[in-house]
Order: structure tokens, then sequence, then C-alpha cells
């Protein structure tokens, strides 16, 4: 009954069957979610801000003992919660953007090249969740990907002997490989058997993870000689990401590999056919299918990208961040954390570049902030957490804020 | 209608399923490479009761090798039968499955323990360390049957159990008391199920998306208050009391299954009465078939008058409370004191179990106790210095899923609905 009815566009609930209606404003529903505004981005960052500040001062021993005597003197109070939250704010600022206590341009601005460091795997690995979400999927399964991603690059990084200029070349290409053979996984058993790929990508990242941990620990494979510890050799020299900026920066190569899979990534979805097939999928699969779009090969081409991606991010890690041998931690959450940068991108390449901006500020003034206030890099997860999910409900931030309803008045929100 | 929904059942009756046949060959020739080619001249000491027990069974001392011979040509008659009933276009028997599964690991643990440095396998720790390795599962998976029973996937369970550990500890520690302690789990729980519940069922916002959401918030937020607030104030705030062992006259004294089911702390009664509860309830009780048909079929549901809505809101947090006591176990069952991430991904295991079982609480809570069971098989056999890495153990629940979601083990269809929100 379905099938010999055109396929209906998602605007148009009226001219539908109730199926197809409901259907298509889940769709709408989603779509609002992954592809949204940058209006609502803004006021779910700010929110999420609030909420890390009142958890900071709430959590702070000064302002618990000035509430102590809160009725008798409420300046002291209100004093130590300005006190927390500004130091942790100008601690954050100091870490993340500008350090403004150094002397020259040079050093202040070290700060923001520690965040365009921590946010080289972030972008990398949010594009190859925003990748998955075009196309309808849903990558949870990115620490596996960069953990095996990090483990073979890796392993080829330590151990072939090549030459200066190809040896990272080789790296990287092996480390995506790597990642996609393991997302491929769930591709493959999604479009030939149904499994759901959620849940295997996360059962393939436990996989993943005592895979990695057990050729971490077995000598011969990956673990360093004459150690006992789950831990891999030095990445070779010939092998390790040139800093970008010169010795003074940890800022490395590995940054520009992210920028060109932004452009890489907006010309495959926005200009290529492939695109196009994984938009139609991702829009409605049946009328892809009808439309003469191989819709299972186009989900195992999409989990094999998305793959590859969080393995170039993996291979970040190793030739980047950590190149004095990696354990099995060496994913440091990025592959949980790019499900919030795609979320907060929207699914869209350049906005996935500005969520793992953001994000990677987050984490270079967390650490800052604990070293300089005490405040504990948790909150950074918490307030991520927090951005995503009022994100998430645009509704609730609609009301909040008396915003007007996309679709009718869409155009006029724009303008 | 009818025809479309019809014709994809009536294909998949006339097709032979070569998944049991293909699966058997697998398991059976990697066994025989590893039971025979691999094999030792050590042995097997089984050891069927503590010590300490007044009433001993004797241990069964047997080589290694002729079990492991014996085992895989077992292994290899079973699965000539299931390949010879596919043949016929019928399926493989359940218990075939079952016996299949028990030869497979009786000539495993002897091959393992015959290799190992020491021999003794002590089997009655063995099952009662998996038990307690299971609870926190049996509670989770509960949950995700609830959950996906009513239609709402619930990923956040790893949240709920880390949340309920986090609240217990921190009740139970200023209070002095247990009891308020899990039943500060359970609120805990139910807090965060019922934030799944507002942003999925009220926002529309996919299920698994703010799932994963409340896991990393929960993470995050637990940590933090860890760091800032239980691990500066330890001795007020992370020092709960713990249950007590209630054993049950008559029934703990039975070798063996005794000590490991009825010498128990009351989470782990509990834990028996709920799924009991949740099997009745779902099974037997207007609430259940409400609870089913939303899942099933909500616009149905809705039609003869049902509120899907108000039905998915208040399961899911019931849900939630459960996987909320499920994590007290974490600190007043077993540990003590609340640690940074403590639930180690219990919660996404306890949602494979809920695959592996099915959608059907005693089968989800049997593949909780099979998963626990695993990983303290990985526990005991490092323990007796056996050959087999740890890690590969370890990945078994996970691999057994992974073959579950893909049909290669038995067929896995969950509630129709879950997933799926029903806007009206």
């Amino acid at each position: 009954m379905t099938a010999t009815m055109p396929a209906p566009s998602p605007e148009q609930p009226t001219a539908q069957t109730p199926e197809e209606a409901q259907r298509g404003r889940w769709r709408q529903a989603l779509r609002e979610i992954t592809l949204g505004g940058p209006l609502i981005g803004l006021i779910a960052v700010v929110l999420a801000m609030l909420v890390g500040s009142i958890l900071i001062a709430a959590t702070d021993p000064k302002v618990a003992a000035t509430a102590g005597y809160f009725f008798s003197r409420p300046g002291d109070t209100f004093g130590a919660i300005w006190e927390s939250i500004s130091g942790a704010y100008t601690a954050f600022f100091k870490g993340a953007i500008y350090n403004f206590s150094r002397p020259d341009f040079a050093s202040g601005i070290k700060p923001f090249t520690e965040t365009l460091t921590f946010a080289t795997p972030l972008i990398a690995a949010g594009l190859g969740v925003g990748l998955t979400f075009r196309a309808g999927l849903f990558n949870i399964g990115g620490r596996g990907q960069m953990l095996l991603g990090s483990a073979i690059g890796g392993w080829i990084a330590f151990a072939a002997p090549l030459p200066v200029g190809l040896h990272p070349v080789v790296v990287v290409i092996v480390g995506m490989a790597a990642g996609a053979f393991w997302a491929g996984i769930a591709g493959v058993l999604k479009a030939y058997t149904g499994a759901h790929e959620v849940i295997v990508t996360i059962m393939l990242n436990y996989v993943g993870y005592y895979l990695v941990f057990w050729m971490l620990s077995t000598p011969g494979l990956l673990q360093a000689p004459g150690s006992n510890n789950p831990k891999s050799p030095p990445m070779a020299e010939t092998a390790v990401f040139p800093p970008l900026l010169g010795d003074q920066y940890n800022l490395h190569v590995g940054f520009l590999l992210s920028i060109a899979a932004v452009v890489v990534v907006w010309w495959i979805l926005e200009r290529s056919s492939l695109g196009f097939a994984f938009r139609a999928v991702g829009l409605n699969p049946r009328a892809a299918q009808t439309a003469g779009i191989n819709t299972k090969r186009i989900t195992i081409i999409a989990m094999c990208m998305s793959g590859a991606l969080l393995g170039l991010a993996g291979v970040q890690q190793v030739l980047g961040t950590v190149t004095t041998g990696f354990s099995a931690g060496i994913d440091a959450g990025i592959g949980f954390d790019a499900i919030t940068v795609a979320l907060l991108g929207r699914s869209n390449p350049w906005g996935i570049l500005a969520a793992g901006v953001l994000f990677g500020a987050f984490k270079a003034g967390g650490y800052a902030m604990q070293a300089a206030e005490g405040v504990q890099i948790d909150i950074v997860t918490v307030v991520q957490a927090l951005i995503v999910l009022f994100l998430a409900a645009p509704p609730l931030i609609r009301a909040m804020f008396r915003l007007p309803e996309p679709g009718a008045k869409r155009k006029a929100v724009k303008a | 209608m009818t025809a479309v929904a019809l014709s994809p059942t009536l294909d998949k009756a006339n097709t032979v399923s070569w998944k049991a046949p293909i699966v058997f060959t697998l398991f059976t020739l990697v066994s025989a490479l590893l039971f025979i080619g691999f094999s030792s001249d050590g042995h097997v000491d089984f050891r069927f009761s503590p010590l300490t027990d007044a009433w001993q069974i004797p241990p069964l001392v047997l080589a290694g090798r002729p079990v492991g011979i014996v085992g895989v040509a077992l292994l290899a008659v079973i699965t000539v039968a299931s390949i010879w009933l596919a043949s016929r276009k019928r399926r493989t028997p359940v218990w075939l499955a079952a016996v299949y599964i028990a030869v497979l690991l009786i000539a495993f643990l002897a091959w393992a323990a015959s290799a190992a440095q020491t021999s003794v396998i002590p089997l009655a720790g063995l099952l009662a360390g998996a038990l307690s390795l299971s609870v926190p599962l049996v509670y989770g998976s509960l949950a995700g049957v609830i959950g996906e029973r009513v239609g709402v996937v619930n990923i956040a369970i790893e949240g709920q159990l880390l949340f309920g550990a986090f609240s217990s500890a921190i009740v139970a520690s200023i209070t002095g008391n247990v009891w308020v302690g899990l039943i500060a789990a359970a609120v805990a729980g139910v807090l965060v199920g019922m934030l799944l519940a507002v942003f999925s069922i009220t926002y529309f916002v996919d299920q698994i998306i703010i799932g994963v959401v409340l896991n990393v918030l929960i993470v995050g937020l637990t940590s933090f208050l860890y760091s800032e607030l239980l691990s500066p104030n330890a001795a007020t705030l992370n020092t709960p009391p713990r249950f007590d062992v209630w054993p049950i006259p008559g029934l703990s004294e039975i070798p063996l299954i005794g000590p490991m089911l009825f010498r128990q702390t009351p989470i782990v009664y509990l834990a028996y009465i709920a799924v009991f509860l949740v099997w009745w309830g779902l099974f037997r009780t207007r609430w259940g078939l409400r609870l089913r048909s939303v899942g099933e079929h909500p616009t149905a549901a809705d039609t003869v008058g049902i509120n899907v809505a108000r039905t998915r809101f208040w399961n899911v947090s019931l849900a939630g409370g459960i996987a909320g006591i499920g994590g007290s176990f974490f600190t007043l069952g077993s540990v003590g004191a609340f640690g940074q991430e403590m639930t180690a991904g219990a919660g996404y295991i306890a949602l494979a179990a809920v695959i592996f079982g099915k959608w059907h609480p005693v089968r989800a809570a049997l593949a909780a106790l099979l998963f626990g069971f695993t990983t303290n098989l990985q526990n005991t056999l490092s323990i007796i210095g056996s050959p087999v890495p740890s890690q590969f153990m370890l990945m078994l629940p996970y691999v057994v899923t992974i073959l579950a979601v893909a049909g290669f083990v038995g067929v896995s269809r969950g509630p129709a609905a879950a997933g799926q929100p029903y806007i009206k």
C-alpha cells in the first residue's frame, strides 16, 4: 500500500497516510535536533555554562563556609560566589584562548594553539559521527574505531622502518583503514542482517578495547620490549607529525588533516552524488530504494567512511598528542565526545569544525581551571552533556525564551 | 496493508535457517584446534564444595586431554545432527543447543585448567562470584526489558546504575542506614528515568541520543561531585554501611547451589523477587498487557483508550528506579565506597542481556547470569594462571550479543515500536 504511493515529502503531512505523517513529523523532529539553527546552539551553550557555574560555586568550600553565616552577612557569600566563578572563568580564558599575563603575543597565544590541538581529533571524530547522522545511521562505536586506528596505525608508526615523508602517510592510511574495517563490521551486519548499528557499535567498542588491551599486553605485538605494562613503545621519529607552528607550540600537522577532512566531507555530502545518496537514504530509505539507490551499499559505505574518520582521529592521537607510546586509554573519551560535537555542529562539516574548536577550548580551559582553581576537569563533561541536552530539545529552549516556532516563521527568523 | 505485513513472514517460514549449523561447525572446528591441537598432559580438578561445608561432595579429577577429545567428539556429533536437521528443513531444538554449550563449557574448563599452573576449578566459588557480579546486570536488564517493552530504548541504564550507586553511597553514609540508601538509589534511578522520559516522550528527542547524553552527563556529574565533595569528605559522605548476609535457613545448606543462591544479601533476594514480579506483571496483569500493547502498536493502544504518553512516562521512570536499586549493589552490596565510573559499562552489558534474553524478563535475567559467569570465569582462570588471555574471556558477552542481534543465535526481534516516538 505504501509502496504504490509516491514518496511524500516530510513538509506536507496533510497529504499522507497517518503512518507516513507520523514518520514525516518524526523525521522533522530528528532534523530539528541534528540540523537546526545556530541561535538554539548559542543559547544551549550559554545555558549549559550557567549550570556549570552554579555547580562550580556550589561545590567551592569557600562559598560553603560563607553560606554558614549567610543571614548575618549575605555579602560575603555573594562575594565568594563571584570570586569562585570569575576565578574559574579567568583561568578558563587564560587556558583556552589568550594568556594575558604573558609578556608577548607569541607566548600569550599559546593557549589558543592548545585549544586547536585538542580540537584536532575532536573535529575528525565529529565528522565521522556527523556523516552517519546524515545517512540516518548512528555510530556510537567511535571508541572502538579510534582504538583500532590508534593500535594498527601506531604499530606501523613504531615498528615499520619507513622514510621521513612517507611514514606518517602510511600510518594515516593504515589507521583509517583499521577504523573503517571496525565500523564496516557494523555496516555489513546492518545491511545484510538488519542488526541495529547502535547495539553492534556499542558492543564493538568493548570488543575493540579488549582486543587492543590484549595486543598491548602481549610481547611481540604492541607491548614495549622489556616492559610489563600494557603500553606500546614510543612512535618512531620518522612517523611523528611535525609541529605546525614551530617547536614552542604543541599544534601539529594533524590539524591540517582535520581541516582537509572538513572540506572533503563537505564536498562529499553537498556536492557529490554519493553524498546525495547518503542524504536520500537518511531522509527516507524506502524512497531512496525506490529511486534506485542501493541502500545496503550506502549503509556500508557510510559506516566505513565514518570509521575511517574516527581512525584518523585515533592516528592523530598517537602521532600528535601522545607520541611517547600509547595505552588502551588512548581514545581519551573522544569517541563519545564526537557524538556531542556532531550534534552541536548539527551534522554540518563547518558546524562540526566550530563545535570541535569549542570543545577543544573546553578541554584546554578545563585543564587550566583544574590547575589554577582546583575545579575538577569533569565539569567539562557535564557542560558538554548539558549543551547537547538543551540542544536536543528545541521546544524546551523555545518555551524558555519564547522563540518562534520553526516552519511557518522560519524565513523570518533567518532574515 | 495485511498483504504487505504478511508476505515477509510467509517467506521466512519457508526458508531453512543454516545459522545454527554454521555457528556449531565454526565452534567445533575452533574447539578441535584448541582442545586437541594445543592440549597438555595436565589434569583438571573440579571442586564442588568449599572446604568449609559440612556436607562434602568428593572432587572430580580428570585428565585434560581425554576430556577434550571426548568433548570435541560430542560437539562434532551435535553439529552433524544440526546439519542433518537443517537439510531436512527442520530447526535445531533449543535443548540440543543447551547440551552443545554445556559440553563446550566443560571441555573448555578442562582444557584451560589442565594447561594452568593450578588445576583446581572451585565450582562453588565460581558460581557464587558469578551471581554477585550478575546482580546489577539482572536489575539493569529488567529496566531494559520494561523500557523496550513499553517502546522506549533505555540506553541510559548505565547512567541509572551509576547514579543509583552514587546516591546510595552518600545517603547511606549520612543516615547510616542501608535501607534508606536503597530508597535513595531507587529515587536517583527514577530521576534519570524521568529525564529520559521527558526528553524522549514529551520532546520526541531520539531515544538513543538522549540515552547516550544522559550517560555522559551522569558520568561527568558523579565524577565531578566525587572529586569535589566525596573524596575530601570521605569519612562523612563516602563510608556507607553494607548489607549483612542473610542466610536462608535450610536452603542455604544445599551443597553447591545453596551458598550461591541463598547465602546472600537482601539486595540479591530482592532481585529474585523483582524478576518474578516483572515477569508476572508483564504477562499476567492488566498493567503488563497495556505496557506491551503500547510498545508493540501504540496507535492501536491509543485507539482503545490507553494513554500512550502517560504509560510510557511512568513505566520508563519505574524502569529507572529498578536500575537505580541495581546500582546500589555496587556500593551497599559489594564494594562499600563509591568510586568514579565504578559501574564500568555494566549498563551496556545489561542492554546486551536484554537483547540476548529476547526482551523477556526471565531470559534476560538468565542472560545476565551468563554474562556474570563469563566475567567470573575470567577471574577464576586468571587466578589459576590459565594460558587463555583474560581479554578474550571479557570480550565474550559482547561478541555473543553481536551474534545475537545479527541473528546467528536464535531470532532476536524486539517490540515493534521500541525506539519510535508516538506522535499523535
